[in-house]
């Protein structure tokens, strides 16, 4: 029963992920235009951007940036699909990594000196983020005794009551993966762009539809490991944790709209100072609570 | 159904506009005018943009530079010339550095004239630009669909 249920749940993310992305991204754009004063886009235009860059002509400037891009994309789905599975955490963290690298290999191949210096950016985003990603997967080790996200469901009380520290620490670096302000160094959405369009500016058409698309996945996975922080075996932890993701959505959103792009080493030091402290320091205290008790 | 209508990226460039224009590009994105509610975004990127938006006509210098980016665009692609420089050099016409308007470059498709160009105009020209885009890609399936039966 539990295995089909999580076949299911592994089935619904890879068909049901790009919708639900798209529209979050759709209602960010509209949230964000209405904090700005301006009316902005359709709701559903994430969509027409997605279906456009499809259908466009694709300008390759190296074939292996096809091979590369969809490597990455498929990565992206798969850890999408093991995070909903139920799966080893650090297996999930473990395979986004490797989504990460096929992005930045698919950058660095066009050999343009912006979507090198976007790549380069990139590297020392994911150096910002790992360190927390993987605090995570050791806290949820320690809140549940058991490194399967599946295993949350049958905890008393939901993790965040152990991990607060953790769950801050991962709400900040989440800003540098869901490529927000102030932490948007390697590629943004806005028009206040200094590298062109950093990492993605060599890819056209079809290809930046392919980012586009895993770019949704990745948005649905990282919220649902948010979400994950409120599961217990209670049945009111599934309406919580769906609230709680949707209030780190909108917190992000509010944080994109509100500050502005800082240099690299201030994003390196500060998600590191963050992780060591909020992270680490979390991880410290329950260890010393169970050594006590 | 051409899809592009609704989902037009717009590159702008600065030729050698007296930068009158360019802030009336720039207020369309404003609050007031805001452009992006027809789904426009203003990107860098002249490999994901649909339309290249130029300002001020082009000199000897950065002739080069405008052709490069017109033909990294992706087709179909769409020039709107927004200003009277970018449309036949205006008052800098006879200046010895100005070859001209944009059109003495590269084709343009839309001109929107005006010194400096309104926001108001500015978006009409983009809006027209978007029209033809949706036309320009109809008339490029119909003749992939004819070469299709023709083999
Ligand atoms: S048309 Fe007028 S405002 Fe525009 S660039 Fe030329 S001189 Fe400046």
């Amino acid at each position: 029963m539990v295995y089909l249920l999580r076949v299911l749940c592994m089935l619904a993310f890879v068909v049901l992920a790009p919708f639900v992305g798209g529209l979050l991204s759709g209602l960010d754009r509209k949230l964000s235009a209405r904090m700005q004063g301006r009316i902005g886009p359709h709701v559903l235009q994430p969509f027409y951007d997605l279906y456009k860059l499809l259908q466009k002509q694709i300008l390759v400037v190296n074939r292996y940036q096809v091979m590369l891009l969809l490597s990455f994309l498929v990565m992206v789905v798969g850890t999408g699909a093991l995070f909903f599975g139920g799966f080893d955490l650090l297996l999930v963290f473990f395979v986004l990594t490797t989504a990460s690298m096929f992005f930045v290999l698919a950058a660095t191949v066009t050999n343009s000196p912006y979507a090198e210096l976007g790549a380069q950016r990139e590297l020392i985003q994911m150096l910002s983020y790992e360190p927390m990603i993987l605090l995570t997967a050791v806290g949820f080790f320690m809140a549940n005794g058991s490194f399967k996200g599946v295993d949350a469901f049958t905890a008393d009380l939901p993790a965040i009551v152990k991990l607060p520290g953790v769950f801050i620490g991962l709400v900040f670096v989440l800003t540098i993966k869901l490529r927000k302000s102030p932490f948007d160094l390697s590629t943004s959405h806005h028009a206040h762009q200094e590298l062109v369009k950093g990492v993605t500016t060599e890819f056209s058409g079809a290809l930046m539809g392919v980012v586009e698309l895993a770019h949704l996945y990745e948005t649905v996975f990282l919220l649902g490991l948010v979400s994950l922080f409120f599961i217990s075996s209670a049945w009111w932890s599934i309406p919580l944790a769906l609230a709680g993701a949707l209030l780190v959505w909108f917190i992000e959103v509010l944080i994109d709209n509100t500050s502005a792009r800082v240099k690299w080493n201030q994003m390196l030091s500060s998600a590191w100072i963050i992780t060591a402290v909020l992270g680490g320091g979390n991880l410290l205290v329950l260890e010393i609570i169970r050594m006590l008790s | 159904m051409p899809t592009i209508s609704k989902s037009p990226w717009m590159m702008h460039y600065d030729g050698s506009s007296c930068n009158g224009c360019d802030i009336e590009v720039l207020a369309c994105l404003t609050p007031l005018y805001d452009i992006e509610r027809f789904g426009v975004i203003n990107t860098g990127d002249p490999r994901q943009a649909d339309i290249l938006l130029i300002t001020g006509g082009v000199n000897y210098h950065n002739e080069s530079v405008v052709k490069q980016i017109y033909e990294q665009m992706p087709t179909p692609k769409v020039v709107v010339a927004v200003g009277i420089c970018a449309c036949s050099g205006g008052v800098f016409k006879d200046c010895y550095n100005i070859k001209g308007g944009v059109d003495t470059t590269i084709p343009v498709d839309i001109y929107v004239p005006g010194c400096a160009a309104r926001p108001e105009s500015i978006i009409d020209g983009v809006l027209q630009a978007v029209e033809l885009l949706a036309r320009k890609q109809t008339e490029a399936e119909s003749a992939t669909a004819a070469e299709g039966e023709a083999q």
